[in-house]
Parts: C-alpha cells; sequence; structure tokens
C-alpha cells in the first residue's frame, strides 16, 4: 500500500505492507535510521517518535495508520549540525553511554518539554519511566531534561541535584 | 517480532466498520490505538484475516458527562481521560486510577474500546468498569446490544464479544457527591500492569452506616471482579479500623491469583489484603475531609 505522511518537516510517499510498523518504515524506507528498534512489542521506549506533537511508541503504530500525519523523529530536533539545547543538555550532563536508549529519550523529553516546558523532576521521571535505559542509572537524563525545560519557556536550572548541574 | 501479514481497510464510517467485520471470509480484528492488539501480532499470539482501522470513525472520541453519568466513546485515549477535570468528581476512580494506565507514550494513543476488548486481567480500566457498575455498548451489523461489565469479562484475555461486534462506548452510572473511594495497586515499574489493584467505593447512610459497598480487584484473578464476601463485611457496619481489617482479611480469602513470573500466587493474595485495607481507609478518611493527600509518586501533575 502506498502511504504519504510528513517526516521532519518534509513530504514523504512510500510504499509497505499493511504490517509495518512506523519503526521498520522510518528506518527501512526512509533510511532514518536514529529511530532505535529494541523491543518491538512497546516495552523499551527506544523507537519512540513524535506524531503531530504527541510522543507514541513507532513499533506499536502501523506505518498505514499515520497517513496525512506529521512525523518528528529524533533526526527533526537538530538544525543541521547544530544540536538542540535538549541534545546539548544530554551531552552537558552525560546523560548517554550506549547511546541506544538515546533517540526515545529526546523525543519523548522533547514532546514532554513542548507541552510542559515547566515538569517537575517528578513528572520527567514519570514520563522517562517507559523509556528503558540500561547504562546511565536515569540521573544524569533527568537533569539534563530539567537543565533543558529554559530553552522550551520553562524555569531556568537551579533545581538539578547532583554532578554536572548548572554548568 | 515483526506481526504477521493481514489485510488492511480504513473504513469511513460505522456501517462500512461493521459490515468488514461480519464478512463471510472472517477473522477480521478491529484496531483502534493498538497498544494492547499489536504487541499481540508481534508475538504471533493472533494473526487475523483483515484489521479493520477505526481511526476515520467520526464521534467516537468524546467523554460526556452529565446527570446520568459519565459516557466515554470507544476511542477515547487514556490521555483525554488524564486532561478531563470534569472526571474528578464524575468518575473519580478513573481519574485516580489513570496515572497507574501504562506509560506516557502509550497513553496518547491506546483506548478505552481496545483496553475491554483485551481483557488484561490487570488492566485498571476493565477493574474500574466492574467495580463501577458501568455498562458496555457494542454494535454490530445484526444490532446494538448492551452488556453489564460484570458480565462482559469472561477469562483472561476472553470476553463475550462476539467476532463481528465492536465496542461503541462504555458508560458509567451518576456518582453523587459525598460518596467514599480510592483506588491501590502495586506494580513493579509505574505504568507496567499492575500485580494486584483494587477499586472501592462505599456511602453512608444516615447513622455513618457503610451501605452499596463495592470492592473489586484487578490482577487477582483471571478477570477482573468484585469481591461479595469482603463487601459484606462493611454494609451495615461502622467502617472503622476493625471492619477494614476484616473486609481486607475476606477480600485475601476470596480471591484466586495464580502463580506467575512476577508473583506467586501466595504473595498476590496477601497483596489484595494489603491494598484493600489501605484502600477502604484512604476512602474513610476522604468523608471525615481530614487531609487525604497521600502523596503518591506519578499522580502529581
Amino acid at each position: 500500500m502506498e502511504v504519504s505522511f510528513k517526516v521532519n518537516g518534509h513530504a514523504v510517499k512510500t510504499e509497505v505492507e499493511p504490517r509495518t510498523t512506523l519503526s521498520l518504515c522510518l528506518r527501512d524506507n526512509l533510511k532514518l535510521t536514529g529511530t532505535h528498534v529494541g523491543c518491538e512489542h512497546g516495552v523499551c521506549g527506544a523507537c519512540t517518535v513524535i506524531v503531530d506533537g504527541e510522543a507514541v511508541r513507532s513499533c506499536l503504530t502501523l506505518a498505514v495508520q499515520v497517513e496525512g500525519r506529521s512525523i518528528t523523529t529524533v533526526e527533526g530536533l537538530a538544525d543541521g549540525d547544530a544540536l538542540s539545547p535538549l541534545q546539548a543538555a544530554f551531552r552537558r550532563h552525560n546523560a548517554l553511554q550506549c547511546g541506544f536508549c538515546t533517540p526515545g529519550m529526546l523525543t519523548t523529553a522533547h514532546a514532554l518539554l513542548t507541552d510542559e516546558p515547566h515538569a517537575s523532576a517528578d513528572r520527567i521521571r514519570e514520563v522517562l519511566s517507559g523509556n528503558l535505559c540500561r547504562c546511565t542509572g536515569y540521573l544524569p537524563i533527568v537533569e539534563a531534561v530539567l537543565d533543558a525545560r529554559a530553552a522550551y519557556g520553562g524555569p531556568a536550572s537551579d533545581a538539578t541535584t547532583g554532578h554536572g548541574a548548572g554548568r | 517480532m515483526k506481526p504477521p501479514q493481514f489485510e488492511y481497510a480504513a473504513p469511513a464510517t460505522l456501517p462500512e466498520a461493521l459490515a468488514l467485520l461480519a464478512h463471510p471470509d472472517g477473522d477480521a480484528k478491529p484496531l483502534a490505538g493498538g497498544q494492547s492488539l499489536m504487541p499481540v501480532l508481534a508475538f504471533r499470539l493472533a494473526s487475523p484475516r483483515l484489521l479493520v482501522d477505526l481511526r476515520l470513525l467520526q464521534g467516537m472520541d468524546r467523554i460526556e458527562v452529565d446527570a446520568s453519568g459519565v459516557r466515554m466513546g470507544a476511542k477515547v485515549r487514556w490521555r483525554d481521560i488524564e486532561r478531563d477535570a470534569r472526571l474528578k468528581t464524575a468518575l473519580p476512580l478513573m481519574a485516580e486510577a489513570i496515572g497507574h494506565v501504562a506509560h506516557y507514550q502509550i497513553r496518547n494513543r491506546g483506548t478505552v474500546g481496545g483496553s475491554l476488548a483485551h481483557a488484561d486481567p490487570a488492566a485498571e480500566l476493565p477493574g474500574i468498569a466492574v467495580a463501577c457498575d458501568a455498562t458496555i455498548e457494542i454494535a454490530s451489523t445484526r444490532g446494538s446490544r448492551s452488556v453489564a461489565a460484570a458480565d462482559f469479562f469472561e477469562g483472561a484475555l476472553t470476553t463475550v464479544l462476539q467476532p463481528d461486534e465492536l465496542i461503541t462506548a462504555i458508560t458509567f452510572p451518576a456518582w453523587p457527591a459525598g460518596r467514599a473511594s480510592a483506588f491501590e495497586e502495586l506494580a513493579r515499574r509505574h505504568g507496567d500492569f499492575a500485580m494486584a489493584g483494587t477499586a472501592v467505593w462505599f456511602d453512608l447512610d444516615t447513622a455513618g452506616r457503610a451501605m452499596n459497598t463495592h470492592i473489586g480487584v484487578i490482577g487477582a484473578s483471571d478477570r477482573p471482579r468484585r469481591l461479595a464476601a469482603a463487601e459484606a463485611k462493611l454494609d451495615g457496619q461502622v467502617i472503622d479500623a476493625q471492619s477494614i481489617g476484616e473486609a481486607a482479611c475476606a477480600a485475601a480469602g476470596a480471591c484466586d491469583p495464580a502463580d506467575d513470573l512476577h508473583a506467586s500466587a501466595a504473595y498476590r493474595r496477601n497483596l489484595v489484603g494489603v491494598l484493600v485495607e489501605r484502600a477502604l481507609a484512604r476512602a474513610l478518611a476522604g468523608t471525615k475531609g481530614s487531609g487525604t493527600a497521600i502523596n503518591r509518586s506519578g499522580e502529581s501533575h
């Protein structure tokens, strides 16, 4: 079947089987391999993309279901080679080690802060509980997201805890 | 794994969707948010011939609140419930439980109808539906019917829904102001399926005795159910530490959990007692107007 939608601002049209998940369509058809495929049954969050402003698991969404919708993947966050404020905060706080979960962390946190720039540390932890990270222990990720809030119109970072805060 | 092959249709109207589900070739499954069905397909637990995507159907995504109660269309998402302030008084158990339903991304797509049809024994909405005497509205080309939530769930992942039928809405009776209620659940990771959970409510008569006591449990049986033995310990009684303790004990004795990967049957049975006790104590505290805010992580936002 042919499916048409927007990815990171560009209109795309591609041929998929009905069973093709959005995650595989992005990776295989559109060569946007920033979206990572971990568990493929909706547990790990690595494949999170943003559909019309809402974070969704692209492994639990069929490509044919996003006909006419607007998708943002991790590739759509940066402006060219310049990191987005959220990405820069991840770098500053060492919020990644192996990096496998990072695309899902970034897209989830971007959707959250766009909607809720004043999200508390508890709210951030609750939302990121849907994204598994086996390296970092999450602390630097939460700090990075807290730090990035200012760029979305939220509070300036002074509430971070532990290492790396406030740099 | 990748889902097995299937055909796909996205009908524009409910009658077209029902006609596709009733097709003589059979084996068609409705697809809404896909947050339960997609994992089932990925695990190859089902391989339907046809998926009928409901995304183009209009008017099934509304929450209506009026004097007769609450009506939610089958396509209402967890996100919609989470953001509907009216439910805090119109359906407080759902408003309280929604913080436990799945994770952020799944709440953006998962639907009320999908959760009911999937009938996971540990899912919150089926438990709230049974505990709150909800009614499930079902349509097919043969007509429509309404089924009480208590009669809807037949076992794990099994309901009375026929292959050609589609859930269109769920309705909850009106919720009087002053009714005492609380929801409790325990999951290893917040947002995951509960190891066990409970939704309780009761009214108080003029003498301060409980009536209409409802104690529903999830994760403690092959389906969500009420525990009549525990309810009987409270109806007509003054709710205090002693009657709550007796009800909790009866609740633990009345459920029939199974051993599984996540918890032993004995652990779950004990957990049901603990959660019922906590929920009843919190519901009681609410009737006294005292600061009942037990600060639960993840529910304050």
